[in-house]
């Protein structure tokens, strides 16, 4: 080992963002983010060191995983973090779901929300990006979502490893009776060399958690990571491979009611929603094999039975019938001209201004017709359809509510919850089991809020709810539909002059308050909406992004990449469509606009050259390309496509990311191949169509995605940094869309605005 | 009702018409077999019947009484064992919730076809993954039928 334990090397202080403006900032303190030993529940023996770790008496390493594992592999990136600050074996090292506790809040999720450039970093600019951070850790929010958890863990989890180490080896020095100087720590070991002496953590850890925390430690040199940056084992493979995962619905309790649900099909929520008519209840409950059918706020009927076939069963074969309420009518054409309007009727200037820069007004108004260009882009809703479908297990008893739920919100599920069943927060222990997919959707509470209200019916016996996939494709909160009005002004030599975009969509955040506080929902600017749209990284000297917000019955979340899903679409494609314009080649035109992008710049230059742009393929295939920030990430990707039976198909996609210092590649690479995947089911398939007031899919055989035989080669660069990590879960999904949408243009000069992806045009034959 | 399921004869009572999905997860707490749609559609159910690959959400359990069921928990043979390493080797799974199904699959294609080429492949492993492992699942099936051949060679 290279590291020095002597302060003058690599000796710094470990605080977050926010303490680099003076070290008063509540999550600049250390020690909070550390936490007490006893939060982690040792038990058996274990001795936790901190929050984060625990030793057992056989050294055994666990670290505390707060984050929900859906497949992101986000367990085995927490613990490589603080393993190796700790110089564990990776074989030694183990991951257990953290309890609910303040000192497990994410406090990178709010980042999300700030509005700010993402190469602001100005003094109003870090202090925006502190105080969400405060905020986060204030409200203690154990989120697992916007591709954060690796961007908040990257400092505390190894803080608390180092920590941890430098506690063991402050007895180990005093146990040999050596200087603290002349010990290492070696694959779970601590040797005095000089001696050949070793120490196991098993037989220190006691006496280290008697020691204070040491005020001030070392974190590693990048070059001396023995763990960070290598492609270890995911520590929830093995389990997967063999039936013995437990996700949500493999929950199992003694005397467990099995649920199913039917909720009221046309939207409108508690207060505009359809009502259940009245219908012989008394006769349900005499159908075979049911032993109670409940109705939920008059709109919805769950049914118990002793197994969820006859649950379901039963609840086919109720007559149910709703008065639809005022959103009868509701249909995606209606959606769409809505969007439309908003662009249409609110002028130019209406909507919230999110970008501004010079005067793209006069620009386009004064550019000659040759020279400018409008498009108008749309997207539909989408259903996330996470393959296990939403459920929920809940018991209430003794004034005690435990639920057992795979969300990647647990403690806003506490709080609903509680809030359901009318206890403080402290009476509702929540159970995090593997997720089969999130998504985003698993950050709503929606089943939780349901399970617990029929457990408050069941004299304390614990019921699983579970979805029908029917349920789950139609009552889930949909990414959101969205249009976009483009007009550009290019100068002569073909370069962009003035750019205008408008974008229409309901406001994800709205919707999520009209659920979770209704009384406080309030229509506000919503970063996420507009995301991906105005923080366009070209080099346009007039420029405006405006944000309008058109609300809808239907209930908005967030779906992999959030706004980033439809405005990278947007945006890349129109962006494609000026390079075409200015008969320039869309790698070239790119790059000539992202002299001040260096990240950028270098990103796509690595997808440009692995895709081997420019070279000729085979006939009836063409390339295109998108480039696309998010969640501090940079990703690149190139798309291969032919037209075949009408239908596109891609062949290949090469993907390149910059997400600063990658902790695990082998997770970045399969997470780039799922984001891609899941983006592509969406650009080739994906629409959630609405009539009569309710959704029209109903499961997979009309909503599919992609399947094997049409799964495209994907080739993944990671590019070398030295930067803290961004996101890795989402960055990939955004740039697919378009990839292919300008591949297809490529291909058949057809520029196809709208998702799903539909050409209707042959190959070029010239 | 009575069943072989995994080398053991079982015994439930269930209703007739009770897909084996169900009386697996439900009565006999085998939970490695998963529900997804309800309609045959996506795979997750997938278990082998006499080392055939069935979807075992639309398969009523009373009609396979004298059959032989395997799950994803099963004692492997060596052909599952083969696809579990592999699928470890290749880092395969992400959510996991398919993967019993998807590998069950394979076993299947590989008892028919012990060397498929990616078509073969394409055709039989029609599951659905919502996390997109599909590149490695591919690769995993072609590294455990390398295996298996080799073991037998």
């Amino acid at each position: 080992m290279n590291r020095s334990l002597t302060p003058a090397l690599n000796r710094r202080r470990f605080l977050l963002t926010g303490a680099a403006l003076g070290g008063g900032l509540l999550v600049g303190c250390s020690g909070q983010r550390l936490g007490e030993g006893a939060t982690f529940d040792p038990v058996d023996g274990q001795v936790a060191l901190n929050a984060w770790v625990k030793i057992t008496p056989d050294d055994r390493v666990i670290v505390a995983a707060p984050r929900s594992e859906m497949g992101q592999g986000v367990h085995t990136g927490l613990a490589q973090l603080l393993a190796d600050e700790l110089d564990a074996r990776w074989d030694q090292v183990s991951v257990e779901a953290a309890p609910l506790a303040r000192v497990y809040a994410n406090t990178a999720l709010l980042l999300n929300v700030s509005p700010l450039l993402p190469d602001d970093d100005g003094l109003l600019a870090r202090l925006t990006r502190a105080s969400l951070q405060t905020v986060g850790y204030a409200l203690a929010l154990q989120v697992t979502g916007g591709s954060s958890s690796i961007r908040d863990a990257w400092e505390p989890l190894r803080l608390a490893g180092a920590t941890a180490r430098q506690q063991l080896l402050v007895v180990a020095a005093a146990r040999l009776q050596v200087p603290l100087a002349e010990l290492t720590v070696q694959d779970g070991l601590v040797r005095h060399a000089a001696s050949g002496r070793t120490l196991r953590f098993g037989e220190l850890a006691q006496a280290a958690a008697a020691l204070p925390a040491p005020s001030d430690v070392s974190l590693k040199p990048a070059s001396a990571r023995r763990l960070i940056g290598q492609p270890v084992p995911r520590t929830d493979i093995p389990v997967k491979v063999n039936g013995q995962a437990r996700f949500g619905i493999d929950t199992r309790l003694p005397g467990l009611l099995y649920a199913a649900i039917r909720q009221c099909p046309v939207f409108g929520g508690p207060v505009l929603g359809g009502r259940l008519r009245p219908f012989d209840l008394q006769a349900a409950r005499a159908l075979p094999g049911v032993k109670d059918v409940l109705i939920l706020n008059e709109q919805a009927v769950v049914v118990l039975a002793g197994n969820t076939w006859t649950a379901q069963q039963a609840v086919n074969a109720l007559p149910l019938q709703w008065d639809e309420g005022p959103h009868a009518q509701l249909d995606s054409a209606a959606v769409s001209a809505q969007l439309r309007a908003a662009l249409q009727d609110s002028g130019l200037h209406g909507g919230t201004r999110f970008r501004h820069q010079g005067d793209a007004d006069a620009v386009l108004a004064q550019a000659p017709a040759q020279r400018r260009l409008q498009a108008e882009y749309e997207v539909p809703f989408l259903a996330h359809a996470a393959l296990e479908p939403v459920n929920c297990t809940a018991q209430v008893k003794g004034g005690q509510v435990t639920v057992w739920c795979g969300t990647q919100a647990p403690s806003l599920a506490q709080w609903l919850a509680a809030r359901v069943a009318d206890v403080d927060t402290d009476q509702v222990t929540v159970h995090v089991p593997l997720l089969g997919g999130g998504f985003g959707r698993r950050l709503e509470s929606d089943m939780v809020e349901q399970a617990v209200a029929v457990a408050l019916r069941t004299q304390g016996a614990p019921v699983k709810l579970t979805w029908s996939r029917e349920e789950d494709l139609q009552h889930d909160m949909y990414r959101p539909a969205a249009m976009a009005r483009f007009e550009a002004a290019l100068d002569e030599q073909g370069r962009p002059l003035a750019w205008r975009n408008s974008v229409a969509a309901p406001s994800i955040g709205l919707s999520t308050m009209q659920r979770l506080l209704p009384s406080l929902a309030m229509d506000m600017p919503d970063k996420n909406q507009i995301e991906g749209a105005f923080e366009l990284p070209y080099a346009v000297p007039n420029l405006e992004v405006r944000q309008f917000r058109c609300a809808t019955p239907v209930p908005v979340g967030s779906w992999r990449s959030v706004g980033h899903s439809y405005n990278a679409f947007f945006t890349e494609c129109f962006l494609d469509e000026l390079a075409h314009a200015a008969g320039q080649d869309p790698v070239a035109y790119r790059l000539s606009l992202l002299a001040q992008q260096p990240r950028h710049q270098a990103v796509l230059k690595a997808a440009a050259q692995r895709a081997g742009w420019g070279q000729p393929l085979p006939a009836g295939r063409a390339r295109g390309v998108a480039l696309h920030e998010s969640f501090g990430s940079v990703c690149a990707q190139v798309a291969e496509v032919a037209l075949e039976g009408g239908r596109l198909r891609v062949h290949r996609v090469v993907a390149a990311i910059d997400c600063g210092t990658v902790v695990n590649p082998d997770t970045v690479d399969a997470q780039l191949q799922s984001a891609i995947v899941y983006g592509l089911s969406a650009a080739l398939m994906g629409e959630i169509t609405l009539k009569d007031g309710r959704v029209q899919q109903r499961n997979f055989p009309d909503y599919d995605a992609i399947r094997l035989a049409d799964m495209p080669r994907i080739d993944t660069v990671l590019l070398p940094s030295t930067s803290a990590p961004g996101g890795v879960g989402e960055p990939g999904t955004p740039p697919v869309a378009p990839a292919v949408a300008n591949a297809c243009f490529a291909l058949s000069g057809e520029r196809l605005r709208r998702l799903p992806l539909r050409p209707t045009q042959q190959v070029k034959t010239t | 009702m009575k069943l072989r399921v995994n080398d053991h004869e079982t015994e439930f009572d269930a209703p007739p018409d009770m897909p084996l999905l169900w009386v697996l997860r439900d009565e006999l707490g085998l939970t490695g077999t998963k529900f997804g749609c309800g309609v045959a559609a996506c795979g997750a159910c997938t278990v082998e019947v006499d080392g055939v690959a069935m979807r075992s959400c639309v398969v009523p359990a009373s009609a396979l009484a004298g059959r032989s069921v395997r799950t994803i928990e099963g004692s492997p043979d060596r052909i599952v064992a083969a696809l579990q390493a592999a699928w470890v080797r290749h880092q395969t799974p992400q959510c996991g919730y398919c993967q019993g199904g998807m590998i069950l699959a394979a076993a299947s294609l590989l008892r028919q076809n012990p060397a498929p080429g990616d078509a073969d492949i394409d055709q039989a492993i029609t599951n659905l993954c919502r996390c997109g492992t599909y590149q490695r699942i591919r690769a995993a099936i072609h590294d455990a039928a390398k295996t298996l051949q080799g073991a037998r060679a």
